[in-house]
């Protein structure tokens, strides 16, 4: 929130002249019908998306070449609002004259592309790049009618956000490299979930396989366990920097100096010591620890045993270890 | 010709109210609150807006009318100093409303369940409106407050108001009206009900924006939501904004003066308009006229999506609104044409045209004219009305592609 967002942005304000264009005169709005169709030679194929219960629908029609599996014809039916119906009127046009095969490549951001009056802006606003999706979703499911194959088949890897198509392996990349943290931060770094919010989480516009919060967390969990795997080899190998280590490798260490260096001196005057907890904070590894038997009140207890029991473990682990009793 | 049909949305201030309000602005400007006479020189014109707010609801001399700058802050006022009074510092903790209210009341209504008091958001009939008997049985002596809406701004529907007081009354349950949209549209006599608070707002009723007001009935304990200079007998602190009160005094006077003949002539035009768009194929509206504010039509036409009708209708120059989740920042369908349900179609095309006093024959002759135009252009482009079937294996079931909730 700032200045800029002081006053809802203006929907329509945010289409562009194309988008108005097509949908006050959509180019290719219409119908093709089998018998004429097939009077020409030609293959016809009908696909339909969505529903009118679900607040946007497209009908798809594709003449089809046998010879050339080149669409030589195409138009739409839509219920929709006016980015839906300038949307499918790009994506048939974009569909003519293309074959089967290289119309299947078209995406949803090439019909947003070929909507833009300037390269550089955005045709929709964020929230309507949704109705694009559509356009690219029918023409895979028509080409699958046509090539007799799972409309699924053409999409090569898991895509999270259709608006932005951005894939599965991308998203969990860049929260890895980055160290990202929040969904917002994955937003700004790869655009997913900026347009119509649907993968975000469950309970948007459109129910989803995949959400960024469950990827979000999900990678984290891996990074985690990768950071511990890792301490775990480190310390296996004997090269661990304290600093590196998980809590309980880290207690492990310093027990293991305390046995080798300091408890035995502390059995023999009949007292003791335990670990209670180890703190991290940026400027030191606080070691928390208790006194035991005779050396619970002893005077030295304070001095000179806590500077022996401090300087070893900064010798041995980290310079920034301090020993705090309680 | 340009057309606005957007009337629950805000209305034209009269330009009888323009000049009742202009010359509190420059020449007569003091602070009500000051002692000299630049201070006082505005009293008069503010009890004579008093006078008429009251006499326009017919409320007695025991309740207080509190000025406020708009109805969601009345509303805000009532929600949050009810949970203050009766909850943080009282034995209750709960609060009934519906799940039609206005955002006024809802937002608020999580904001609260957020600190911890249960609410209960009623569901509505095929109607839209609230059934007391079910209202009733959700009444428990933990119950602080039932704010329920006098009428709906996207049907248009009266709620049985005097039945629901009644029962909040011998329950012993404070009520609460929104009566945004109806006060100025359908009689609001606040003697023949029991209502313990009413919201309100000027530009409902060809008055000012930003100029509200809280009915509180027999002066009853409500704690204030600003407080500061003692302002409105301490109620409502902040400086008297002059030209808005004696705006909306004017305003409502004029609204509710012979309301009986305002509301049959803006009941004709509108009864009119549904008549002849209703003529169309597959459309439907929502309510019964005579159970409706008498401006309001929200109509659903089949094939046709609202915010492509809505953008059709603008390049008429027709204003109207729409439910639809496609109009949307959220892309959510508006939760009060879900809980109206109508199988989910209505969140998606129904459109809401609502008249004034100010609308006009020739007005009404024209929508007519461009609304059939453009269900004709948009059913011609409809996936609905496609003759070609697809390919099979290219059907869609019913809505797979999205889930509703």
């Amino acid at each position: 929130m700032a200045k800029n967002d002081l006053l809802g942005a203006s929907l329509w304000d945010a289409y562009s002249n194309k988008v108005t264009t097509l949908m006050n005169s959509p180019k290719h709005q219409g119908e093709l019908f089998e018998d004429e169709v097939t009077a020409r030679g030609n293959k016809l194929i009908v696909a339909d998306f969505g529903a009118e219960s679900c607040g946007d629908a497209v009908r798809l029609y594709w003449e089809i070449d046998p010879a050339t599996d080149t669409i030589v014809n195409s138009k739409f039916k839509s219920f929709g609002c006016g980015t839906a119906i300038a949307s499918s009127d790009v994506m048939t046009e974009l569909c003519i004259g293309k074959t089967v095969q290289e119309a299947v490549k078209i995406t949803n951001i090439d019909v947003e592309f070929a909507l833009r009056d300037e390269p550089n802006t955005p045709a929709v606003p964020p929230q309507k790049m949704h109705c694009s999706v559509m356009a690219y979703d029918v023409i895979k499911k028509a080409a699958g009618l046509y090539l007799g194959v799972d409309a699924e088949s053409f999409e090569e890897e898991i895509i999270i956000c259709e608006c932005a198509r951005v894939s599965l392996q991308t998203v969990k990349e860049v929260i890895k490299l980055n160290d990202l943290k929040t969904v917002e931060q994955i937003t700004d770094y790869t655009k997913a979930g900026g347009f119509c919010k649907s993968c975000i989480k469950p309970g948007g516009h459109e129910a989803k396989e995949y959400y960024l919060v469950d990827i979000l967390a999900e990678t984290r969990r891996e990074m985690d366990e990768a950071k511990m795997k890792a301490a775990a080899d480190a310390s296996a190998a004997g090269g661990a920097k304290f600093e590196d280590m998980t809590l309980v490798q880290q207690i492990k260490a310093v027990d293991a100096i305390i046995d080798e260096n300091i408890r035995q001196f502390l059995i023999m005057d009949g007292g003791n010591m335990e670990i209670i907890d180890i703190k991290k904070n940026d400027e030191y590894i606080d070691i928390y620890i208790r006194y035991l038997g005779a050396c619970n009140g002893c005077a030295s207890s304070s001095t000179g045993t806590l500077y022996a029991i401090e300087s070893t473990l900064k010798e041995k682990l980290s310079k920034s270890i301090r020993v705090l009793p309680i | 010709m340009q057309v606005y049909l957007d009337n629950n949305a805000t209305t034209m201030v009269d330009p009888t109210v323009v000049e009742a309000m202009q010359p509190f602005f420059s020449e007569i400007y003091g602070n009500p609150n000051s002692l000299h006479k630049y201070g006082t020189a505005s009293h008069k014109a503010l009890s004579k807006a008093i006078d008429q707010v009251y006499k326009a609801l017919n409320a007695s001399d025991d309740d207080d009318i509190v000025f406020t700058s708009c109805a969601t802050e009345s509303n805000n006022w009532v929600l949050k100093s009810v949970w203050v009074d009766h909850i943080l510092n009282g034995d209750k903790n709960h609060i009934i409303t519906s799940e039609v209210e206005h955002p006024a009341i809802l937002s608020t209504c999580k904001f609260l369940e957020e600190q911890g008091v249960k609410v209960t958001y009623l569901p509505v009939n095929h109607e839209g409106i609230i059934d007391p008997h079910t209202l009733k049985s959700f009444i428990t002596e933990k119950t602080a407050l039932v704010s329920i809406m006098w009428a709906s701004n996207e049907t248009g529907m009266i709620f049985p108001i005097k039945e629901i007081g009644e029962i909040c009354k011998a329950k012993g349950v404070l009520f609460h009206t929104d009566g945004v949209q109806a006060v100025g549209k359908i009689p609001v006599d606040l003697q023949a009900v029991h209502v313990d608070f009413m919201s309100m707002s000027a530009h409902k009723f060809h008055g000012p924006k930003g100029i509200g007001a809280l009915y509180i009935k027999n002066s009853q304990p409500l704690s204030p939501l600003l407080h500061g200079g003692d302002h409105m007998g301490g109620r409502r602190s902040g400086t008297l904004n002059v030209p808005y009160i004696v705006g909306m005094g004017k305003a409502i006077e004029i609204a509710t003066t012979r309301i009986e003949e305002k509301m049959a002539y803006i009941r004709a035009k509108r009864d009119r308009l549904e008549d002849a768009l209703l003529e169309l194929d597959d459309t439907f509206v929502i309510g019964e006229r005579d159970h409706r504010t008498p401006n309001t039509i929200l109509i659903s036409i089949k094939g046709v999506e609202g915010e492509g009708m809505l953008w059709d209708l603008n390049r008429s120059e027709i204003g109207a609104s729409t439910g639809s989740a496609c109009a949307s920042e959220d892309l959510e369908a508006n939760s009060v044409m879900l809980a109206i349900g109508a199988d989910h179609e209505l969140a998606h095309t129904g459109i809401r045209l609502s008249l004034s006093r100010f609308t006009t024959d020739e007005e009404i002759d024209f929508t007519i004219k461009q609304f059939k135009n453009a269900v004709e252009r948009l059913r011609g482009i409809s996936s609905s009305y496609a003759k070609q079937k697809p390919t099979k294996g290219g059907e869609v079931q019913e809505c797979d592609l999205h889930h509703h909730h």
